[in-house]
């Protein structure tokens, strides 16, 4: 029998619904205790959720949520912690969104090249720690939260001292130029047209979605069916057995944080090219952050981290109602910090369990081989 | 996980502690030598002043604080990235007991709020075994939010605060200059100002010395006091008790210690619990002696850059002390006058080519080249431009750091089961 078998899927998807299920109960009791009636909470935030504008709002917020969440998945897959996608997405943006409107391109050969920007941008941040790990051996973890620090100072300072847009008189506000026409994605309102919806003007569902698709594919695509990805996995899974097969530790590690960082540069550009257009002080924070604890909820896969991604839309989305209702809406921060704590705990709780069981079942096929014997 | 820093490589023991104290005294006057050299060549006075030692100090104590937590943590193996978090749940909780009651009863809030947050810290990772970066990470987000619900439940309106912030708190700990040396008073008399004496005299060397003493000498706040004291107290606790060799025991080999009877979860528990309660002492100096107010991102980072004075003190009180200080040296240059910042790169370049010198008397060529390069390039930065830009000064301490983990590791020794999960009976 395969050791595998033994730990049942059943288990790996029971921790992230068990982390939920006890943090929709931590918060319950947050609401009780403020003398706020948790079904009737919950249940405004489904209503409101339900509508179409709601749909495609968490939609777009899941976006970023998806692609942070994707970056810091192919870290854990191998092994490595980027906590830095905080830092790679927001220099990312900013350098792609200042180099993209000095070019002049042809639309779509525009838009694809700031992408590429973003991502190369954020892929050699990231690299800057994989590079220390094998070369001087410092700690991915150490060096990617000092990289963030130092990112967010480097972007403050390219955005005031060079970056800046020419200010119009009376404008204050410090900014990159606003990317032109044909460096910006279409948004999927024809999609939802064409499916007989129609939305609010001056609302869109962004077309970075399906830039979304192609990633998560291209995520499973590559962990699962090529060499590379059964390199990556197995340092991950155990990297004294990769070695000695003959995978190059270093290589793996410094190949991991320049694609953990290149998914870190389409969360700045989907929020460039999808909806900012510009890089302004107030560009979006905390996504990187974010996406741990939609790495971790949605167990390092592509199909789970949507669907936490989509969680964490929904959070962010239905929050808005909630103080409409006389509920404070930071209710939904307390559900997110929960779920990530919840979730590993559950993990290695269904982890425990699971070698438990294992551990009765290879005793008992010994007991009833020597018993046959 | 294995530890977070550079595995050290085995090297000879270290030289005894008295002469490894003296070579950091003398290391240290000699570099306020260079810096007095640097502030009359570059007529930045601001380098030098009492008014700046001040300044650093106070900025440089919830550092120390929270980086003296950092390291409780890791001294008993366990990562503490969480420290920002506690720090945060310190802030509210000091904040909202100092309004409600007073002072000191915002101090003990503070602590007592960072310790739950250590605690839960300690239950996932010691009774749970969840990786410590991801326990931290989740503490950090968790706390943010829980401040902001509390606030929003807390403060209704008309009361001064709100969903950001809380209403102003009357007054602070109080605080007093040392008699004779900073001019405090003794039972009423106003003593004289020894040490201001000194600095106003203006001469070379003797009056940047004092100035440098002057500096925290002068109204010193209680709190501020009590930070100082717990600096030695670490020390004494973890290097001269049976207490702290058992907690260092930990940290360096749970197995070991466990097989001579010392309770390890009840340990971790310890040193992890005290870590929060200091990053929460850390928070209430925040708000009684920085702000007088709660305000929401108040800590901005702060838990972070005392994990990087955890890194560049080497894990030990007075080094962590020491880079906390620094920390708030170039923050407090920083506030006070940008245009000393620029003289600092002076300072900067002569320091580097100082070592350089050093190394290639010692023989080692290579190195003495790097730093020496590394010195040039610092002394043309400083001889081509006028000033350094703000934003770089804001990530000095986290830049700093990196690069001594890169050049440096190897001087540096870290508990060395840190960061790792420790089950019960488990084999290395």
């Amino acid at each position: 029998m395969k050791a595998r078998a033994l730990i049942p899927g059943a288990v790996r998807v029971l921790a992230p619904v068990l982390a939920v299920a006890v943090a929709l109960g931590v918060s319950a009791l947050a609401l009780l205790a403020i003398g706020e009636s948790p079904v009737a909470t919950f249940s405004a935030m489904l209503r409101y959720a339900a509508r179409l504008d709601s749909v495609v709002s968490i939609l777009n917020r899941a976006i970023p949520l998806f692609l942070s969440g994707l970056a810091v998945a192919v870290g854990f897959r191998t092994g490595l912690f980027n906590i830095g996608v905080e830092g790679q997405y927001r220099l990312a943006a900013l350098v792609a969104a200042w180099a993209g409107a000095l070019v002049v391109l042809p639309a779509g050969v525009h838009l694809v090249v700031v992408v590429a920007i973003g991502m190369a941008v954020g892929a050699l941040w990231a690299g800057l720690a994989g590079l220390l790990k094998v070369w001087r051996g410092v700690h991915e973890v150490i060096s990617t939260i000092m990289l963030n620090f130092v990112a967010t100072g480097l972007a403050a300072y390219l955005l005031a001292e060079h970056f800046r847009e020419q200010a119009v008189a009376g404008d204050l506000q410090i900014k990159t130029a606003e990317l032109p026409a044909s460096a910006l994605m279409p948004t999927l309102n024809w999609a939802l047209r064409a499916l007989g919806l129609e939305l609010r003007r001056g609302s869109h569902l962004q077309g970075f979605l399906l830039v979304c698709v192609l990633a998560g594919l291209g995520f499973w695509l590559l962990l699962s069916r090529t060499r590379f990805g059964f390199d990556l996995r197995a340092s991950g899974l155990n990297p004294e057995a990769a070695r000695a097969s003959g995978v190059d530790q270093r290589r793996m590690v410094v190949a991991t944080m320049l694609l953990s960082g290149a998914f870190a540069g389409l969360v700045g550009a989907s929020q460039l090219v999808g909806f900012f257009h510009r890089y302004t002080i107030d560009f979006p924070q905390g996504l990187g952050f974010a996406g741990i604890a939609v790495a971790l909820l949605g167990r390092n896969n592509p199909v789970g981290i949507a669907l936490a991604a989509l969680l964490f839309g929904f959070l962010d989305r239905s929050a808005q109602i909630l103080d409409l209702e006389d509920v404070p809406k930071e209710i939904t921060t307390i559900i997110q910090g929960v779920i990530i704590l919840a979730v590993v705990i559950a993990g290695q709780i269904a982890w425990r369990v699971a070698r438990r069981r294992q551990a009765v079942a290879v005793s008992e096929q010994v007991r009833r081989q020597e018993a046959a014997a | 996980m294995t530890a977070l820093a550079h595995r050290p490589v085995p090297h000879a023991a270290p030289p005894p502690r008295r002469r490894r104290m003296r070579g950091a005294l003398l290391a240290g006057l000699g570099a306020l030598l260079v810096l007095s050299v640097v502030a009359r060549i570059t007529d930045s006075p601001e380098l030098l002043s009492s008014g700046t030692y001040g300044a650093a100090f106070r900025l440089a104590m919830p550092i120390a604080l929270a980086g003296l937590g950092g390291m409780f943590a890791e001294r008993v193996g366990v990562v503490n990235i969480g420290l920002e978090g506690m720090m945060i749940l310190g802030t509210w909780a000091g904040a909202w007991a100092a309004w409600m009651h007073g002072p000191w009863w915002g101090v003990a809030a503070a602590v007592a709020g960072g310790a739950l947050g250590g605690l839960l810290h300690a239950a996932a990772t010691v009774t749970f075994g969840v990786d410590h970066v991801v326990s931290g990470v989740a503490i950090n987000i968790l706390a943010a939010g829980v401040a902001r619900f509390l606030s929003v439940i807390t403060y209704h309106p008309g009361s001064g605060g709100g969903a950001t912030q809380s209403p102003r708190i009357a007054s602070g700990t109080g605080s007093a200059s040392l008699p004779l040396l900073a001019g405090g008073e003794i039972f009423g008399w106003r003593s004289p100002n020894l040490l201001g004496w000194i600095e106003a005299r203006g001469v070379f060397y003797v009056s940047d010395l004092a100035a440098l003493l002057r500096g925290p000498a002068e109204t010193l706040t209680w709190l501020t006091a009590i930070a100082v004291v717990l600096v030695p107290v670490s020390w004494y606790v973890l290097w001269r008790t049976p207490l702290g060799l058992r907690m260092r025991g930990v940290g360096e080999h749970p197995v070991a210690a466990e097989s001579l009877g010392v309770r390890v979860f009840g340990l971790k528990y310890l040193g992890v619990t005290v870590s929060g309660a200091l990053a929460g002492l850390a928070g209430a100096v925040l708000v009684l002696e920085f702000a007088g107010i709660y305000r929401e991102g108040q800590t901005g980072g702060r838990g972070f850059i005392a994990l990087a004075a955890v890194i560049f003190g080497n894990w030990r009180p007075l080094g962590v002390a020491s880079a906390a200080g620094l920390f708030g040296y170039a923050d407090a240059l920083q506030l006070r006058s940008e245009s000393a910042v620029h003289g600092l790169l002076l300072f900067v370049a002569l320091l580097l080519i100082g070592l350089g010198v050093w190394a290639l008397a010692r023989g080692r060529r290579t190195r003495a080249l790097s730093l020496g390069g590394a010195g040039v390039l610092f002394f043309l930065w400083f001889a081509t431009t006028g000033t350094v830009p703000r934003q770089f000064v804001f990530f000095t301490p986290h830049l700093v750091t990196l690069l001594v983990l890169t050049f440096a590791a190897q001087r540096l020794r870290p508990p060395a089961a840190a960061g790792r999960v420790y089950r019960r009976g488990q084999l290395e």
